[in-house]
């Protein structure tokens, strides 16, 4: 076991897939000598040279869209965008081109890559830095979604989406990038990529979360167990595909549900999960499945972020709507 | 700038095409000596140039019959590539069996050079599939719609190429060159200008194909750009050459030279093919609305197929049963075409969800079953 911090769990994690297959890239905006922007790429360059990490132009329908030839070649490029918010320029390349390569080829054509994005809010930054898009590329089929929580999952989970041969769009919550927790390095991962996990045991309500929003909802389930209420959290990990039979299972038990994302409500990963728990769990429910989410606003300035997003009280708060039906 | 400089500038690209245009072929026929592109292509014989012929008067057929199957309701649409065919012949006749081509949704003669069967391009347009071919097999990607997208592909590809230590060797069985098509209007696209800067800044070996067919829809080419496109290279720092489009032997030398730089680790080219669009952009168009007729008839007389067979007569390289034969086997290959069209089946409901993931999803499984369950609820289902 090693104590280490998620972005440092990332390039640890970066490292070992570079190293059990050549024909791993890491390819972004300023991922070479400077490591990236928060670090994650670190010392990459240096050990595998500029041929396998690259500094690419400033460009990222460039960088997306040449990934692709080079996954059409054999290699297995990771990709990584700067700041969520830039993604946007290289939209038509993940949604239109990657997305559905293997797809409109029958099936003749792969694309192994892995699109990294730092995302969220919380950091006190400008716009463009804070945002949430996972729904965007949830959206779109033959994309698998991910997002990392612990340092453990980071680790195992950028090695699982490199091996894989769908492209995989890896959102990393940037404001826990510095959150350190143990890590085994040796072994094998204790989930599949694309399964959900029970964080916390509970029996009051099912609280579900994924990337930033793990920590907050297992520290409004500590603030909830002082006051006698017993919360489960199961950190959804895989947005596209789902891993709704593990949240069925939990709902119900506890008949009750609370979805809890950073990014904007409306068309959200809540609610997909709303409309197909409250399918499969309707005669257990014993309140509707609650969001609390972001806003439908645009990402707005840092001095008013901290209501914006979730916290504690507002899951609490969340949590108290739903038991009170 | 002055409001008449600008004009002038807006009408230079056309005048400029003329006097910068390497052109080996007149439309007469005749042989035009190059001191710079003679030599690339000195071991062409008129046994070659038939070979040419035969593929030009082929591609156009494939692409006529097309067109007929879209009128008669078999093909929801077709890109024809009338007037295109010398720019696509010339530059697929260059190519070695490991170069890579990226090509746009036009590239039929290009196919024809790969070795696609003409039958596998049709499943696009009609409605059955999204790319029937194995673009691994002759080393063709699939037809790329969004223009310029697959110039990013390219220029990856290419990266891809170098990092297998594929370029500069001296091995002409190995060294790999990456050729991405595009046309006029793609020019304008983000895609296209960064995966220039992508294959200039990383030296990649790809050469990138403008067909400047002078139409995007109906934009004319002025509207995409104020100089003459080749030079744009020169801004991005690699070498842009202007070549008469409708001119086989041109095309071929001139692809054939850049192809070569790109193999041996020069980097990339790229090359504006001045052609002319004689059709519509697709079957859904109608060019009467937006060019005049004479234009048309201008073009006719550069036509890409006339002047090779005039070179062949005149040098007595071809005998007249020899364009016979070929309008023979361009009347049987297109009779085949037309069966092999109708006969192409629907694919089944439930296939869709065949391919989404390299292995299906339990949600793509659970609506695969729920659309079968569903179409097996209606008597006399057959899916």
């Amino acid at each position: 076991m090693t104590t280490m911090a998620l972005g440092k769990a990332i390039n640890a994690g970066l490292r070992k897939a570079m190293e059990g297959d050549p024909k791993v890239l890491v390819m972004g905006e300023d991922v070479g000598k400077l490591g990236g922007v928060f670090r994650v790429t670190d010392g990459l360059q240096k050990d595998f040279g500029e041929d396998r990490v690259i500094d690419t132009p400033l460009a990222e329908s460039g960088i997306i869209g040449t990934a692709i030839g080079l996954a059409l070649r054999g290699y297995r490029p990771v990709c990584e965008i700067q700041f969520d918010g830039f993604v946007f320029p290289g939209y038509d390349q993940i949604v239109s081109q990657v997305a559905k390569m293997h797809f409109r080829s029958g099936g003749r054509l792969r694309v192994p890559m892995v699109i990294r994005i730092p995302f969220g809010g919380g950091i006190g930054a400008v716009e463009h830095h804070s945002e949430s898009p996972e729904a965007y590329f949830a959206h779109t089929p033959g994309l698998k979604v991910v997002a990392v929580s612990s340092p453990a999952d980071a680790y195992w989970m950028i090695q699982q989406a490199i091996a894989l041969d769908d492209p995989v769009v890896f959102f990393e919550p940037k404001r826990r990038y510095w959150e350190k927790a143990e890590v085994a390095e040796d072994g094998s991962p204790d989930l599949p990529l694309e399964a959900a996990r029970v964080v916390l045991p509970g029996t009051d309500a099912t609280v579900l979360a994924y990337g930033p929003m793990v920590k907050t909802c297992l520290d409004a389930a500590s603030a909830a167990a002082e006051e006698g209420r017993s919360l489960e959290v199961i950190d959804l990990r895989s947005l596209s595909p789902l891993d709704l039979p593990v949240v069925y299972e939990s709902v119900r038990r506890t008949g009750r549900c609370v979805v809890v994302h950073e990014a904007q409500r409306t068309l959200g990963i809540g609610a997909e999960v709303a409309a197909r728990v409250t399918e499969e769990c309707f005669y257990s429910l014993e309140a509707p499945v609650l969001r609390v989410t972001g806003f439908d606003t645009p990402y707005p300035p840092a001095r008013v972020e901290e209501e914006y997003l979730p916290d504690l009280d507002r899951v609490l708060d969340g949590v108290d709507r739903t038991m009170a039906y | 700038m002055t409001v008449e400089s600008a004009g002038t500038a807006a009408t230079a690209p056309t005048a400029q095409a003329e006097s910068e245009l390497v052109q080996l072929l007149t439309p007469e026929g005749e042989r035009v000596p190059s001191p710079d592109y003679d030599r690339l292509i000195d071991d062409v014989t008129d046994d070659d140039i038939r070979g040419f012929y035969r593929d030009l008067v082929l591609a156009r057929r494939v692409d006529t019959e097309a067109v007929a199957l879209q009128r008669h309701g078999e093909l929801g649409l077709w890109a024809s590539l009338l007037g295109q065919e010398a720019a696509q012949v010339g530059s697929g006749r260059a190519l070695r069996p490991q170069d890579h081509v990226f090509p746009t949704y036009r590239e039929h003669g290009v196919a024809w050079c790969r070795g696609i069967d003409p039958g596998l391009l049709l499943g696009l347009f009609r409605g059955v599939d999204q790319g029937g071919w194995d673009p691994r097999e002759n080393n063709f990607h699939l037809y790329t719609i969004v223009v310029g997208a697959q110039t990013l592909h390219a220029a990856g590809y290419a990266m891809g190429v170098q990092r297998d230590g594929a370029v500069g060797t001296g091995d002409a069985e190995r060294d790999t060159a990456v050729v991405a098509y595009f046309g006029d209007g793609a020019s304008s696209q983000g895609d296209v200008n960064e995966a220039f800067i992508w294959a200039s800044v990383f030296n990649a070996p790809v050469v990138f194909f403008c067909q400047n067919n002078q139409w995007a829809i109906s934009e004319p080419f002025e509207r995409q750009t104020r100089i003459p496109l080749y030079r744009r290279a020169a801004g991005f720092g690699f070498p842009g050459v202007r070549v008469d489009g409708n001119d086989v032997l041109a095309c071929l030398a001139v692809t054939r030279a850049a192809l070569q730089r790109a193999r041996d680790g020069e980097g990339p080219t790229m090359i504006e093919a001045f052609t002319y669009r004689m059709g519509a952009h697709t079957t859904t168009d109608d060019p009467t609305r937006y060019r005049l007729a004479a234009d048309l008839e201008h073009w006719k007389l550069k036509d890409p197929i006339e002047r090779v067979k005039a070179y062949l007569t005149r040098s007595g390289g071809a005998s007249h049963e020899f364009f016979e034969s070929v309008d023979v086997e361009a009347e049987t290959m297109a009779e085949h075409l037309r069966e092999y069209c109708r006969s192409l089946p629907d694919p089944s409901a439930t296939s869709i969800f065949d391919h989404v993931y390299v292995e299906p999803t339990p949600a793509l499984v659970a609506q695969r079953d729920e659309l079968g369950a569903y179409l097996d609820s209606f008597e006399g289902a057959d899916r």
